[in-house]
């Protein structure tokens, strides 16, 4: 990249000429550099020469080049996309600016843009794509447990699929709220114009976006056998597809500690004059605490990601026990970020039902101080057990009482959602919108989560559930019941405000309903198969199985398409039927519900100042409508 | 007053229904809870998850009745506009919450220690040095893990290793497991019992197989492609039959037997890796 390219773009009149516009750092170039920079990688891979390389000749495999491919392949799609442009402008003694490429119009939404809204809108698009691959994955994965022996896709491809599916969710999911609704919300539900780091927004987005092709690039290298934990010393021996694995989760990873950051950034320092902490939004609250995790837990995730690809590159040793290293390392590295990671998952789904349910029960959220807690204590304790995915490992045994007592204490403050939840219901006056359906559902599935962790919790009960299909129901009932669900409420509540457009009710109805059913039709049912005995991961199981997996089959189609519906509803509503959006159809008196829709370049016009909570619902009646009375400030 | 109406009603079906559900839950539900009463640790964790289902049954009916209650007493009129109590929390019910959810969740971590000390925590992997030992004379079995395959060393039947397991009955049996290449898990389901197998770790469990019968024998960590493959059936048999078997092993393997390393607790040969 030239210095002079490297100019401060200023913004661009609208109606230059194509070939102006596509010259320039946008994503076209960020695809060009990116390739270029991907076989430059490759290419000095290949050119590296030396004892320790020897093995490339034998396997016709070369993790080295293919690691740097990666590395150097992500650079170039980053100074593509012009975020080099800022540092080197600083460098050679320009003047600041505070943002870039504002412009309006669609081409903000395909580059690099430091409005907190369009980065918001992009996470939500590039997400779901990514959440549809996921699913897709699941859905080959069901057809092949059709049979009780591999007959559709084969071992290894369905090993590649198991791996991808749980990697794609836990990797690309870990910001399925934050990135889009967090971004999006948090700096107008504080009053404040931006985020803290804007152009950090931007860089988090992006570099999630090249992970998730660099996990669905595996495919073309040969897949990965380990599953989303990557456990050495299997990973040692896999294809080159666990490169991929270890450079996806990495990025995934520095795109999460840098999103908690500035979220962590945000919310301390640019609160608007009145807000104190005990009137933040309780999803603001929820971020908070989501952030602290991901800014504790993701560098672990890098630096053993880094062991491993060195394990497998220059052939150190910290995970294979023949050379002097641990299989137990990696295990106890990788649960002390994936416990906290299960979190980062949970959370924003509390905030976001705690958030919705005043609004459509009529009544101030119960217990605000004890949901705050709730979540400081989870996002707190979620660091102190993780050894309880080592039960059966045979690693501290005379620890496991510690661990099972922390690994249940952490259902105290989870409880405390669950009070807040119902001291919120009682005596409301609730209606039943789909945002609200979904927050329902959340409590149902979200209970079961619960209880059936007591039973993995329990070192003796474990024995049995430890590894198997039990444990699998249990985490998707938490995940895809906790997080899945709140992430459609979130969608269904948010999207009339983010696109200005209205969901066609019936179809949303649908949705929900089928993917309620459905989904507890899906993995009720994989309680007993794993209590039965059928350990995860396998595509060969038992005969006497077979019928009960058949009927798990079936229901996840049936699961496969509630989705379908959902994308019918999307293309309907927003391309087709384009019906307007009120201005508050929720008559929410949150903040971000006062500022006009589309919501204006710097939110407000005058940073509001304010004087309670956003959840001043209940008699006294107030003025109904969509001209409620603003409660936050002016 | 509609208020104490609502709060009592909703006790009472919870109430009633938690009476009904808890019974049916120990005596019905309970005997046939897996993994069944192959073995001592087996019957353990029976009763593990009776008592842990027990608990949580009126947790999840608390829950599940509000819900309904909610949802069927407390709604908006069609169209309506009305607005609920502005209520913000009441002190006395979240100190009780938090204290009666405290003392469940303390005493089932009791419980649960009490059950590890008790031995009941003996079918899941120990490591190499159990804090808690069945007493007794115990039978020594080695379950060597390997893609995709366990095979079983009896050190007491001169280092004799098989590529089934038997088990004679009544016998408390101290079982060694550890891999040779990757993280496996051996699993016996009907037995109750569970061990992760790691190349260089001696992980220890012990089981008391308490009835003749056949059970499955399950890799529980992911470990490659066949994964799904490592599946085999072993046999709890009496101690005469067990007694013919393994002789007729050790006259079968007797040329084998000479080549293989000595015994030990673990062996970690030259790894096979890729950067070599």
């Amino acid at each position: 990249m030239s210095t002079t390219a490297a100019a401060a773009p200023t913004p661009q009149p609208v109606g230059r000429p194509l070939w102006r516009r596509l010259v320039g750092f946008n994503l076209l170039t960020a695809v060009l550099l990116g390739i270029g920079g991907y076989y430059l990688g490759w290419f000095i891979g290949h050119q590296i020469d030396g004892k320790s390389f020897e093995f490339r000749e034998k396997i016709d495999e070369n993790d080295v080049a293919l690691l740097l491919a990666y590395i150097f392949g992500v650079f170039g799609f980053l100074i593509g996309l012009g975020f080099a442009n800022y540092p080197v402008s600083r460098l050679l003694g320009r003047p600041p600016s505070l943002r870039e490429k504002e412009e309006q119009g669609i081409g903000r939404y395909f580059g690099l843009c430091t409005d907190h809204k369009v980065v918001g809108i992009q996470y939500l698009v590039g997400i779901g794509l990514f959440f549809f691959i996921g699913g897709l994955n699941a859905m080959l994965i069901r057809t092949e447990l059709l049979k009780s022996s591999p007959t559709f896709v084969g071992p290894n491809q369905y090993l590649s699929l198991v791996g991808m599916h749980g990697t794609m969710m836990m990797g690309m999911m870990t910001s399925g709220i934050l990135g889009p609704f967090a971004n999006y919300f948090v700096p107008i539900m504080i009053g404040a114009r931006r985020m803290a780091f804007p152009r950090i927004e931007a860089l988090t987005f992006w570099l999630l976006m090249a992970a998730g092709f660099i996990l669905t690039s595996t495919l073309f290298f040969g897949g990965f056998p380990t599953g989303w934990t990557g456990y050495a010393p299997l990973n040692d021996q896999a294809v080159m597809g666990m490169d991929s694995y270890i450079v996806f989760f990495a990025l995934v990873g520095i795109s999460m500690c840098l999103l908690g950051l500035n979220m962590m950034a945000t919310i301390i320092t640019m609160r608007a004059p009145g807000l104190t902490w005990s009137r933040l939004p309780i999803f603001v609250w929820s971020v908070f605490a989501t952030s602290i995790l991901m800014v504790l837990a993701a560098p672990m995730l890098i630096a053993t990601l880094s062991m491993a690809a060195l394990d497998r590159t220059i052939n150190t040793s910290f995970f294979v026990a023949g050379g002097g290293g641990s299989s137990y390392l990696f295990e106890n590295l990788f649960w002390f970020f994936g416990h906290p990671e299960v979190y980062i998952l949970a959370l924003p789904g509390f905030g976001i039902v705690l958030e919705l349910l005043p609004v459509f029960t009529r009544k101030p959220l119960w217990g605000y101080r004890l949901a705050v807690s709730g979540m400081l204590g989870v996002s707190l304790l979620s660091f102190f057990v993780w050894q309880h995915h080592l039960f059966v490992s045979g690693i501290n045994a005379d620890l496991r009482p510690f661990y099972m007592l922390s690994t249940e204490i952490i259902s105290i403050p989870t409880g405390f959602i669950f009070m807040c939840v119902m001291g919120t219901l009682w005596k409301a006056r609730t209606s039943f919108s789909v945002p609200m359906l979904f927050c329902l559902g959340w409590t149902f599935n979200f209970l079961i989560g619960g209880l059936s962790g007591v039973f993995l919790s329990d070192t003796p009960s474990d024995t049995t559930t430890h590894g198997s299909f039990f444990v699998m129901a249990h985490f998707h009932y938490t995940i895809m019941g906790g997080l899945i669900f709140t992430f459609f409420a979130a969608i269904y509540y948010w999207i009339p405000k983010m696109v200005g457009l209205k969901f066609n009710e019936r179809l949303a109805k649908i949705h929900f309903w089928g993917m309620f059913i459905s989904f507890n039709s899906t993995f009720l049912p994989l309680f007993v198969l794993g209590m039965e005995g059928m350990p995860r991961r396998v595509s060969f199981y038992e005969p006497k199985l077979h019928t009960l997996n058949v009927w798990v089959s079936i229901s996840a189609f049936v699961l496969g398409l509630s989705m379908l519906v959902f994308l019918v509803n999307v293309v309907y509503s927003l391309i087709f039927a384009k019906r307007k959006a009120e201005a508050n159809p929720w008559r929410s008196k949150s903040l971000e519900w006062q500022v006009p829709t589309p919501v204006p370049i710097n939110n407000f016009e005058q940073i509001p100042i304010f004087d309670s909570d956003p959840y001043d619902y209940g008699v006294p009646p107030l003025t109904v409508g969509g001209s409620a009375a603003a409660p936050a400030g002016v | 007053m509609a208020e104490t109406n609502h709060a009592r009603r909703f006790v009472t079906i919870w109430l009633v229904c938690s009476l009904v559900a808890l019974p049916l839950v120990i005596f019905v539900l309970g005997p046939i809870l897996p993994p069944g009463k192959a073995s001592a640790e087996a019957s353990g964790q029976v009763t593990d998850n009776t008592v842990l289902l027990a608990m949580a049954t009126p947790v999840l009916l608390l829950v599940v009745i509000y819900l309904f209650y909610a949802i069927i007493a407390f709604r908006q009129p069609k169209g309506g506009v009305l607005e609920g109590p502005a209520v913000r929390g009441d002190a006395r019910l979240q100190t009780a919450w938090i204290v009666i959810t405290s003392v469940l969740v303390l005493s089932l971590a009791a419980y649960g220690t009490i059950r590890l000390e008790q031995g009941y925590g003996a079918g899941s992997g120990n490591g190499p040095t159990p804090l808690v030992v069945p007493k007794g004379p115990k039978l020594q079995v080695q379950v060597i893990a390997q893609q995709w395959a366990f095979t079983y060393r009896y050190p007491s039947y001169g280092g004799v290793e098989t590529t089934h397991l038997e088990l004679p009955v009544g016998q408390t049996v101290e079982l060694h497991v550890t891999s040779i290449d990757v993280i496996h898990s051996f699993w016996a389901y009907q037995l109750g019992i569970k061990a992760d197998a790691n190349p260089g770790v001696d992980n220890i469990i012990f089981v008391k197989p308490t009835t003749e019968e056949t059970f499955e024998i399950h890799c529980a960590e992911l470990c490659g492609v066949w994964h799904g493959y490592m599946y085999d059936h072993g046999h709890v048999v009496s101690q005469g039959a067990f007694e013919t078997w393994i002789h007729q092993q050790q006259a079968y393997f007797a040329p084998a037997t000479k080549v293989l390393p000595p015994y030990a607790k673990t062996y970690t040969p030259e790894p096979t890796r890729r950067a070599e």
